[in-house]
């Protein structure tokens, strides 16, 4: 015979104080376990989803990122003409030859603070192969001129990038004509602009990277094949989500290291709040539990309903801390990845599968807290129980 | 007396719970101790710079060299006494997780400005002897065994190609915040095989190393050298040590912001259990405050009993905690001597654990102590059996 649901939720409320609090207590932990898990699948999110599964980002070999890396004109154009790579309406290789670097530029909230942003030099296929990208204020910049376009982010975040203002690097005046939106992409934390005017201003003779869009996706074996064996080609060749997964894996295993240790500290704390309160819970229901024995249910089921409570009042916190968790989506968290060493800009993400994740931890939490004075519970015998009171 | 003893003695009259309670306060006084440490621990670098040193780098940022004559150039401008190139060299020791940072620079003019970095005289001359010869710190070479004599591979991914060093030197730290988890080799060694392979790239600065005299000049030496490369090629950013250090945690600020932010969750946290253990301690007692009172004892008196028990308890726990945090810590570097090279404990942090632990007792204590004081003694006499 099982004890009643109602019983064990009523028990919650006649003692309202301590169940907020522990509930209260698991709400926290839950808030800081689901908000890393929600910053991680953010940066996740932005990175996967700024490549595309059919672009490939060619760099030199072994430089890890495009702002170390240098492409020269003539390995760039050995894989402008492979036979793997796409081609558009009029014949032109869908192939975009780009140079990145870094500009460290002052933060809007306080300009004595510099962070680097991305500078990207690249010709109008550029934005045939990122067709996430587009305008939302001004316009695109115009081919061989100083202009550039700022992305969202980099206009939230920094100073001296509004609409008309100009930017002095590289010994030239380049005015922001447009802002763009790259779709929560990496490359709203970019600065673009024309790939030739950038290389004579920044006296580069190579290109950072090649990017390049291929006929058939399926052919990424095939050109990658063809670049190792080619010795004229010193390069390392990536799908593009591949090299930008890549990029983010040093910043993701950090935030999920530091946060999965801070929640199992945490969780600690919040047990043995549950522990207590149970404890205290059955001390206090020693007659009730007689009483409950006597009329006949079994010490299971005693088990049982203590248990259920513990774990109830787990969900409870779970549930509260999640709502709290729900409203960082609102957020967006800037900060440099070290790996690129520039800035990049993400938000919490909030998935169904953290939503499962959260719970079952409160749950576990709730379940651990609960046992062992369920067990005290379970075990006590009709007739002492009885006569406590 | 009394009233300690009173207190003393209720608080372990619920063993189990007050020993839980206690547990709970020392790992959660311990995580915070722990948490604001590693906050201290980014800024390490800072508290090693010196006011006597500025940094030099491309306008820019740092990943644009400078050419190597601006070096002349900076010697003349008036207050500077030294100029030495440094140029990171990003290179990795077999695996990527294997980080640790690697400096070309001009030994004979750099180390001069780095009295923090003990040499032995020997090693030092078999150092500057050698041209590919590696001085590497007392930390990196106990993290990775290197001794005098070993020879280091490195990839790098900025200066392609296998390279390899010898290391001649293993130098000491001179106090407490020195760094020395870093390698240093010769500049000269780096831009002749750079000159061979890239032309382009070679007789480049990454940063330049400026020593001052005065480090009450640093604001205006610094503005005059950026003035003589005003709307050159590589125009110039030059500040203090210090200043240039604390921009690579202003970087990464978000994360540290969260982590000092974090760090108060966990005293939130404990706050919650600890005033849930005297909630429910107080409501069990009712009847006996309700007899203390009916004794004569004013309602201050009984206030004070529950407060007294719980800033006991948060003592108690808090004590233990600061007790244990000394070794934790050490443990916890220990750990990750890879990502940090300090861990510092200073008297702040300890301050501030006594503070939050301080803090749990006094909400902890609080509803309750207003309720006992209030119970009305036929209320609280009542439920006596």
């Amino acid at each position: 015979m099982r004890v009643p649901f109602s019983y064990v939720a009523r028990n919650l409320w006649v003692r309202k104080l301590t169940t907020g609090l522990t509930a209260g207590g698991m709400a926290l932990v839950v808030f800081v376990f689901a908000a890393v898990l929600m910053l991680d699948a953010g940066l996740h999110q932005t990175l996967v989803s700024t490549g595309s599964a059919d672009n490939v980002v060619v760099i030199r070999q072994g430089s890890q990122t495009e702002v170390q890396s240098g492409v020269f004109r003539d390995q760039a154009a050995l894989i402008e003409t492979s036979p793997e790579v796409a081609h558009g309406a009029d014949g032109e290789a869908l192939v975009s030859k780009e140079v990145v670097v870094l500009n460290s530029l002052p933060k809007i909230d306080e300009p004595s603070k510099r962070s680097n942003v991305v500078v990207r030099g690249l010709p109008q296929m550029g934005t045939v192969l990122r067709p996430q990208v587009h305008i939302v204020e001004g316009r695109m910049f115009r081919p061989g001129s100083s202009e550039i376009v700022v992305g969202a982010s980099v206009a939230r975040q920094f100073a001296g990038v509004e609409l008309g203002q100009q930017l002095n690097f590289a010994g030239r005046a380049w005015t922001v004509v447009g802002i763009f939106d790259a779709g929560r992409t990496a490359f709203d934390s970019e600065i673009w602009g024309d790939v030739e005017q950038m290389m004579q201003a920044f006296r580069r003779i190579g290109y950072s990277s090649v990017i390049a869009k291929l006929a058939d996706p399926g052919s990424f074996d095939a050109l990658k094949r063809r670049i190792d064996e080619d010795p004229r080609l010193k390069v390392d060749i990536k799908r593009e989500h591949q090299f930008y997964e890549d990029q983010s894996s040093t910043l993701s295993n950090f935030i999920t290291l530091l946060g999965l240790a801070l929640s199992v500290i945490f969780s600690l704390g919040a047990m043995i709040g549950a522990t207590i309160t149970m404890y205290a819970a059955v001390a206090t229901r020693t007659g009730e539990i007689g009483t409950l024995r006597a009329l006949g249910f079994q010490r299971g089921s005693i088990l049982v309903a203590f248990l259920s409570e513990s774990l109830l009042v787990a969900l409870l916190g779970g549930a509260a801390g999640l709502i709290a968790a729900s409203f960082l989506t609102a957020i967006t968290v800037s900060t440099t990845n070290f790996q690129s060493f520039s800035e990049l800009a993400f938000s919490f993400t909030l998935t169904p599968a953290i939503v499962l994740q959260s719970l079952t931890f409160a749950l576990v939490m709730g379940f651990v807290g609960g046992f062992l004075p369920a067990i005290r519970a379970s075990r006590m015998k009709i007739v002492d129980a009885l006569r406590a009171d | 007396m009394f009233f300690l003893r009173f207190a003393f003695r209720n608080v372990f009259r619920a063993k189990l719970r007050s020993a839980l309670t206690i547990l709970g306060l020392v790992i959660a006084i311990l995580a915070f101790g722990l948490l604001q440490t590693v906050v201290r621990a980014w800024y390490a670098g800072a508290d090693a710079a010196s006011a006597n040193r500025l940094i030099t780098r491309n306008a820019i940022s740092l990943t644009f060299s400078m050419p190597m004559y601006y070096r002349d150039k900076m010697r003349a401008v008036p207050g500077v006494t030294a100029v030495s190139v440094s140029n990171w060299f990003g290179g990795i020791y077999k695996e990527p997780k294997n980080f640790f940072a690697q400096f070309a620079v001009d030994a004979p003019t750099f180390f001069p400005m780095y009295p923090e970095f003990v040499f032995k005289a020997d090693e030092y001359q078999a150092f500057l002897r050698d041209q590919r010869g590696a001085a590497i710190g007392r930390q990196l070479s106990d993290l990775y065994g290197f001794k005098v004599g070993d020879v280091i591979p490195l990839k790098s991914a900025i200066y392609p190609g296998n390279w390899e060093f010898t290391v001649r030197a293993i130098y000491d730290a001179k106090d407490e915040t020195t760094i020395t988890r870093q390698m240093y080799f010769h500049y000269d060694y780096l831009n002749e095989s750079i000159k061979k392979v890239f032309p382009r790239r070679a007789d480049q600065a990454g940063v330049f190393v400026v020593g001052i005299a005065d480090g009450q000049a640093a604001a205006n030496i610094a503005r005059d050298i950026d003035a003589e490369f005003k709307n050159s090629l590589a125009e110039t950013l030059t500040e203090t040590e210090k200043a240039f250090t604390l921009s690579f945690v202003a970087m990464v600020e978000t994360i540290v912001v969260a982590i000092q932010g974090v760090s108060y969750i966990v005293i939130l946290i404990i706050m919650a259990v600890a005033a849930n253990t005297m909630a429910m301690t107080a409501r069990e007692r009712l009847p006996e405050y309700a007899t203390l009172k009916a004794l004569g004892f004013r309602p201050g008196t009984v206030a004070a009993l529950i407060m007294g028990e719980a800033l006991m308890l948060a003592m108690i726990g808090g004590l233990i905690g600061l007790a244990l945090t000394p070794p934790v810590v050490r443990i916890f570097h220990q750990a990750t001597v890879g990502v940090f090279a300090k861990m510092p404990l200073v008297p702040h942090t300890f301050y501030l654990q006594a503070a939050c632990a301080a803090a749990v007792g006094v909400v902890a204590g609080l509803a309750p102590a207003v309720r006992a004081a209030r119970v009305r003694i036929v209320d609280g006499l009542r439920h006596v059996a």
